[in-house]
């Protein structure tokens, strides 16, 4: 099956079929990660631009490694350099280096929907790294492949997903991703930080408490609480919160025995994970990172295509 | 079968060209020293492993077998959209090896080129050979094969299947006419 999207915005607009082949391309895309001359000539010519309006380090630099090893040119651009700063709109920006003759944006911003107000814009293809409380596709998909590598597969998953779920791109493009793949979601935060109707994104329950969230899960994804992107009203504080909806050693033993535990990275430790997790047997936050690279990889390669179309 | 598909080679035909081809790249080789097989996924790949049962047969020693995927290779990527990426799966080091490239049609020769770019990313071969089923003519670049089933001259409009079965037993070999 050919990929037609010349964007990926968003796992909502991918589908099951889609997905899947994302996913077992980067599992193609992993043996070139493992060769002692990790790199191909798959995209070479193409330049890529990597938009970093809100910092980052694991997405930013593993777009690039991922670029970087298709043997395309990449840029990176963030906002402290650019010109943002003077005071340009994302249009003109755009506009600008599509004057300059990219294949592929790979742009994060702060604003929900910014990418795909810029894709109806320009020619070449956008990928998105992030936007806002809205989508983080190659985050949802390296979450996916992760739990796939353990599991061998996503149908009939329990994934358990804690945390601020309603400023989370994280949890979003897991619960699109994941319910279209057979997973289960459970959800468990403040009261605050669930959005209200989030059930009707398919296999959603929303859970009263952090425990019931936990019974009996394959799957423990913890959110960072994101202090910039909320105001000191949703909690009281974060001693309070790591009470109430860290993850520790105790509580994960009300998932099942081989439960892996993950997290999008980065982490505040003692907030909504202790270190004993983090860095516990069942912790698989840093193969989460390694699988980032060929998701990336393969995202490159199906935008690139010439049957791309939308 | 459709009036336009004629069996050029049927499956004992088939049988007998890769059992000739085993014994002429032991020939050439002087035995299995060093020798390797690497079969271009997939069609290539399914006639690798029935050359390297054939010449476990003959000499009593399975010769180390890999897979190329050549995709990510391609000199057309743009122009023939997203095509699923294959694994590539060579378990044993190529340096120093005389590796015999296998593959079941050569017509271009641009799939051969990708996986000679692809080979020489993973490593130094000695030597790099070629084996093919048919070899169908009309080269683009300058590459020949040092094993060839089957010469079947034929026009740039016709098409030349080599059909597997489940267990990727080859069956036979079909010219298809436009």
């Amino acid at each position: 099956m050919p990929f037609r999207h010349k964007h990926i915005i968003a796992l909502r607009d991918l589908s099951k079929e889609e997905i899947e082949l994302l996913i077992s391309t980067a599992e193609s895309m992993r043996e070139i990660n493992q060769r002692d001359i990790k790199k191909v000539p798959t995209l070479r010519g193409k330049t890529i631009i990597n938009l970093f309006y809100e910092s980052s380090t694991r997405t930013r630099t593993s777009f690039e490694i991922a670029a970087k090893r298709l043997s395309a040119d990449t840029i990176n651009i963030s906002p402290s350099t650019s010109s943002a700063t003077k005071g340009e709109t994302l249009a003109d920006t755009a506009m600008n280096l599509l004057a300059m003759g990219p294949d592929i944006i790979i742009m994060r911003h702060a604003v929900s929907g910014s990418h795909y107000f810029l894709a109806n814009k320009v020619t070449c293809s956008i990928i998105n790294a992030g936007d806002g409380a809205h989508e983080h596709p190659s985050q949802g998909l390296l979450d996916m492949l992760t739990m796939k590598d353990k599991f061998g597969r996503l149908d009939g998953l329990k994934v358990a997903i804690i945390g601020d779920i309603t400023h989370s791109r994280v949890a979003r493009s897991n619960i699109q991703g994941l319910t279209r793949l057979g997973s289960s979601i459970y959800l468990a935060g403040p009261p605050t930080m669930i959005p209200p109707g989030v059930e009707r994104l398919g296999n959603v329950t929303v859970c009263a408490t952090m425990k019931e969230a936990l019974q009996d899960a394959d799957v423990v994804m913890m959110l960072r609480i994101q202090q910039e992107r909320q105001g000191k009203t949703l909690m009281p504080n974060t001693r309070e919160y790591a009470r109430y909806f860290g993850l520790n050693p105790t509580n994960l033993q009300l998932a099942k025995p081989n439960a892996m535990v993950m997290h999008p990275g980065p982490i505040n430790r003692g907030v909504e994970m202790s270190s004993y997790v983090v860095d516990g047997p069942q912790s698989h936050i840093l193969k989460q990172v390694e699988n980032g690279v060929a998701v990336r990889m393969a995202m490159l390669y199906h935008v690139s295509g010439g049957g791309a179309m939308e | 079968m459709a009036t336009n598909e004629t069996v050029i080679l049927d499956e004992a035909g088939v049988g007998r060209a890769l059992t000739r081809i085993a014994h002429e790249i032991l020939e050439r080789n002087k035995g299995v020293e060093r020798l390797a097989l690497v079969g271009i996924r997939s069609g290539g790949a399914h006639l690798a492993v029935q050359l390297q049962k054939r010449i476990a047969e003959i000499e009593k020693v399975e010769v180390p077998c890999g897979t190329v995927d050549i995709t990510m290779y391609r000199d057309d990527l743009a122009a023939r959209g997203n095509l699923p990426v294959g694994k590539t799966d060579i378990p044993f080091p190529l340096d120093g090896q005389r590796v015999v490239l296998v593959d079941d049609v050569l017509y271009t020769g641009r799939t051969i080129r990708a996986a000679m770019d692809a080979l020489i990313d993973l490593g130094r071969p000695r030597s790099i050979q070629l084996a093919v089923l048919i070899d169908r003519g009309h080269r683009e670049l300058p590459i020949r094969a040092d094993y060839v089933g089957r010469n079947v001259p034929t026009a740039q409009e016709e098409d030349v299947k080599v059909r597997f079965d489940d267990s990727c037993l080859p069956v036979e070999v079909r010219l298809v006419k436009p």
